[in-house]
C-alpha cells in the first residue's frame, strides 16, 4: 500500500504540468527534466550492463570448465594407463611362466628382482593356488602359506580372472594396492598371481596435474571412500564428504559447497577398468577470480558514468531552466512595456480624435466671441460697451486656454516629429537649466554639476531632449524642499551610449508610486500637475532606443538615470 | 489691402459665415465656400487673391483643393487651417505650395498679418 501511494505520488509528480503551479513551476519542471533525462541516460546503460554481465559470466564459465574437464580426463586416463600396465606385467608373467616355476622360491625372486628394475611402486609378488594358499611369494611380510580362500577378492579374481584392490593399509601402515590375475593351467585349475603396489606413484600423477594450493584431486571409490590422501577432504580410506552423480565414465562438472561452506567446482571422473573415480576439486572464486576483477571493474565504471551522468544532466537541467526562467522573465518586462506603450498610445489616439473634435466647435465660438467684439468695439452709442467687452474678452482668453490645451494633447498625441541633429548633452543640460535657473536660485537650491568632458556628441532631437531634461529636473525641484542639492551627472555608459543621472535629496517615492509614475495621467502633485510630463519623457527616450531607471528611497531621495544612444535610433511612431 | 477678394473655404458654415463677416467688418471682400468643389467652381469665376483653405473636410480634401489651385492658379495665396495642431499637416501644404497655415481657433488679428505678408509676397 505504501509503496503503491509512493509510486502515485512520483508518477503524479511527473505528469503534473510545471505550469499547474506557478510557485513551484521552476522546480516542478527542473525536477521533471532531471528526472527524464537521468531515465533516458541510466536505463539504457544499466540494461547494457547487466547483459553484458550474464554474457560474459556463462562464456567464461564455459571457458573455465572445459579445461578442468580435459585435464581431468587425462589424469584419469595417466591412471587407467598406470593400472592397465601394471595387470598386463602380472598377466604376461602368468601366462610365461609354468606354474611350477612360479611355485619355485627361486624364480620368483628372480622375476621380482627383475620386475624391481623395470617398473616403479613394487611391493611383494606371490603366486596362490586355487585354494587360496600363498605357495611362494617376494616381499617384506611373511604370507608364505597365508590362505586366501575365504577374502572376497580371492572369489572375485578367480571368476574374473582379474582384479584391483581399493587402497588398504598395509601392516607397515602404508597405503597399498594389490592387483592379482587369475590363469587357467593345464588341468584348467588356476593359478592366481598377485602383486602389491604402493600409491607414491597415485601422487606422482596427482602432482603432475599442477594444481594451485586452493585446489585439490584425489581417488575415491564407488563408496565414497578417499583413496589418495586429500588437502581438504580427509585422509586415506576416510569417507568423503562431497557425493557424486553416478554416470558414464565422461567426467562430469558439477557446483557444489564444501563442508566449510565454500563453492566449488567438482570433475567426477569414474575409470573404466577399477573401482575408482578421480575427482577434481575448485574453489569457485578461484575459477571466478578473473571474472570477480572484471566485474569489480564494471561496477565501478558503472557507479562513476552514473555520477558522471547526475552531475552533467543536474548542470545542464539547472543552466536549461536558468534560461527559461530568465526567457519568461524577459518575455514578462517586453509584455509590461509594450503594455505601457500600447496604454500610452491608445490614449493618445483618444485625445487626438477629442482635441480635433473640440477645436471645431472652439473655433466657431472664438469667431462669434470675436464677432461681437467687433460689433461692440465699432458701434459708439453701446451702452455698456465696456462691461460687454469685459465679457467677451474672458470668453476669448478661455477660449485661448481651450487652445492651450487642445494643442497640448495634440502634442502628446502625436509624440514627436523628430528631426536629429548633432548635439552637445552637456550644452543641452545647461541650456535646459537656464529655464529653471531662477526657481532654483529664489528656492536656494544648490544645483551641481558633474559633466563628463569630452562627452561624445549626440545625434538626436534637440527640443525632445529639452523636454526630457526639463521634465525630469523639474519633478526634482518639486521633490526637494528649500535649499535641497540636485546633482546632475553625465558620463559616457560604453561606445553606443552615454549617461545621464539627476539626483535630488528630496522626499522620495514610494514602490507602489514608481511602478505608476511613467503612466499618463498619473500625477503625486495634485492640481498642479498633467500627470503628462513623465509619460511623455518616458515615450521620448523609448522612441529614440534609450531607457530610463528610477531609484528612490522614501525620505532620502531619488536618481533618475537616462541612457541615450549616441545616434538616436528612431521607432515608427504610432 | 481694401480690394482684396479672400475666398474662406470651411465645411462649418457657423466658422466660414462668422469669419467673413469679421473680415468684412474690417473693409475686406470675403466670400465663402462649404466645399471644394464649390470653392473651385468660385476660383474660377471670381479669381481672389487670397484663400483661406481647412485642411479637413468631407469630400474634395484641402490638399487636393490646394494642389488644384496652384495647378492653375499658381499666383493665388493659399492660407491653411488646420484644427489637429500638427506642424506636420502645415509643412506638408507649404511643401504642395501654400503660403502658411494658422491652428484653429484662430487669432483674427494673426490672420490678417499673415494675409498682408502674402500679398506683399506676390507679384
Amino acid at each position: 500500500m505504501n509503496s503503491k501511494n509512493i509510486w502515485t505520488r512520483l508518477t503524479k509528480g511527473l505528469l503534473q504540468n510545471a505550469d499547474d503551479d506557478p510557485v513551484n513551476r521552476y522546480r516542478i519542471l527542473r525536477r521533471n527534466i532531471f528526472i527524464l533525462m537521468i531515465l533516458i541516460a541510466i536505463i539504457p546503460l544499466t540494461i547494457m550492463a547487466v547483459i553484458y554481465q550474464y554474457e560474459y559470466q556463462s562464456s567464461i564459465k564455459t571457458e573455465i570448465v572445459i579445461p578442468l574437464q580435459t585435464l581431468t580426463h587425462k589424469t584419469k586416463h595417466s591412471f587407467e594407463l598406470f593400472f592397465e600396465e601394471r595387470l598386463s606385467v602380472v598377466r604376461f608373467i602368468a601366462t610365461s611362466y609354468s606354474f611350477e616355476e612360479l611355485s619355485d622360491q627361486k624364480t620368483l625372486n628372480r622375476i621380482f628382482k627383475a620386475l624391481l628394475d623395470e617398473y616403479c611402486c613394487l611391493v611383494d609378488l606371490g603366486l596362490i593356488n586355487k585354494k587360496g594358499i600363498q605357495l611362494s611369494y617376494v616381499g617384506p611380510y611373511d604370507f608364505l602359506g597365508k590362505d586366501y580362500s575365504e577374502q572376497k577378492w580371492f572369489q572375485e579374481v578367480v571368476i574374473k580372472g582379474n582384479y584391483i584392490s581399493n587402497v588398504f593399509m598395509g601392516y607397515r601402515e602404508f597405503p597399498h594396492v594389490a592387483i592379482a590375475v587369475a590363469r587357467r593351467t593345464a588341468d584348467a585349475s588356476p593359478l592366481i598371481l598377485r602383486i602389491t603396489i604402493d600409491t607414491s606413484k597415485f601422487d606422482n600423477i596427482i602432482a603432475s596435474m599442477g594444481l594451485n594450493p586452493e585446489s585439490d584431486a584425489f581417488l575415491i571409490n564407488r563408496s565414497g571412500i578417499i583413496q589418495t590422501s586429500s588437502r581438504f577432504f580427509g585422509e586415506i580410506l576416510d569417507s568423503c564428504p562431497l557425493s557424486f552423480p553416478r554416470g558414464n565414465y565422461e567426467p562430469i562438472v558439477t557446483e557444489a559447497r564444501d563442508p566449510q561452506g565454500r563453492e566449488i567446482l567438482t570433475v567426477f571422473a569414474p575409470f573404466s577398468t577399477s573401482d575408482y573415480a578421480l575427482v577434481l576439486v575448485k574453489p569457485k572464486s578461484d575459477v571466478l577470480h578473473t571474472w570477480r576483477v572484471l566485474r569489480s571493474k564494471m561496477l565501478v565504471i558503472f557507479i562513476s558514468s552514473v555520477v558522471v551522468i547526475m552531475l552533467v544532466v543536474f548542470k545542464l537541467t539547472d543552466n536549461l531552466v536558468k534560461r527559461v526562467k530568465e526567457a519568461d522573465e524577459k518575455r514578462a518586462l517586453t509584455y509590461r512595456e509594450f503594455q505601457h506603450t500600447h496604454k500610452l498610445s491608445s490614449i493618445g489616439r483618444l485625445a487626438a480624435g477629442v482635441a480635433h473634435e473640440i477645436n471645431n466647435p472652439m473655433a466657431i465660438i472664438n469667431e462669434k466671441a470675436g464677432l461681437m467684439k467687433d460689433l461692440v468695439a465699432y458701434d459708439d452709442q453701446f451702452r455698456k460697451k465696456e462691461k460687454f467687452l469685459g465679457l467677451i474678452d474672458s470668453i476669448l482668453k478661455s477660449v485661448e486656454r481651450c487652445r492651450a490645451i487642445t494643442h497640448r494633447l495634440l502634442g502628446f498625441a502625436r509624440r514627436m516629429e523628430v528631426q536629429l541633429v548633432e548635439l552637445d548633452l552637456n550644452e543641452l543640460i545647461q541650456e535646459t537649466l537656464g529655464f529653471l535657473e531662477k526657481e532654483a536660485l529664489y528656492r536656494n537650491i544648490e544645483l551641481t554639476l558633474r559633466l563628463a568632458d569630452n562627452l561624445p556628441r549626440l545625434s538626436s532631437d534637440r527640443g525632445q531632449m529639452q523636454q526630457v531634461f526639463l521634465n525630469i529636473i523639474n519633478n526634482a525641484l518639486a521633490a526637494v524642499e528649500d535649499e535641497g542639492e540636485i546633482v546632475i551627472t553625465s558620463w559616457e555608459e560604453d561606445s553606443d551610449t552615454v549617461g545621464v543621472s539627476i539626483q535630488d535629496n528630496g522626499s522620495g517615492m514610494s514602490e507602489e508610486i514608481i511602478k505608476s509614475i511613467f503612466d499618463p495621467f498619473f500625477s503625486t502633485k495634485q492640481e498642479n500637475g498633467t500627470g503628462l510630463g513623465l509619460a511623455i519623457t518616458y515615450g521620448i527616450v523609448k522612441r529614440m532606443g534609450g531607457d530610463i531607471k528610477v531609484k528612490s528611497k522614501q525620505g532620502e531621495g531619488t536618481i533618475f538615470t537616462v541612457y541615450l544612444p549616441k545616434k538616436a535610433k528612431i521607432s515608427p511612431g504610432e | 489691402m481694401k480690394n482684396l477678394k479672400i475666398l474662406l473655404v470651411d465645411d462649418e458654415e457657423e466658422f466660414v459665415t462668422t469669419l467673413a463677416e469679421r473680415l468684412e467688418l474690417r473693409g475686406l471682400q470675403a466670400r465663402s465656400a462649404l466645399n471644394g468643389e464649390d470653392a473651385l467652381h468660385m476660383i474660377e469665376a471670381e479669381t481672389p487673391q487670397i484663400v483661406i483653405l481647412d485642411v479637413m473636410m468631407p469630400g474634395l480634401g484641402g490638399f487636393e483643393v490646394l494642389r488644384r489651385i496652384k495647378a492653375q492658379h499658381p499666383q493665388i495665396s493659399v492660407i491653411l487651417l488646420t484644427g489637429r495642431g500638427s506642424e506636420k499637416e502645415g509643412v506638408k501644404g507649404m511643401e504642395l505650395g501654400a503660403f502658411d497655415y494658422l491652428m484653429k481657433p484662430l487669432n483674427i488679428e494673426e490672420l490678417i498679418k499673415k494675409m498682408q505678408e502674402a500679398i506683399k509676397s506676390q507679384p
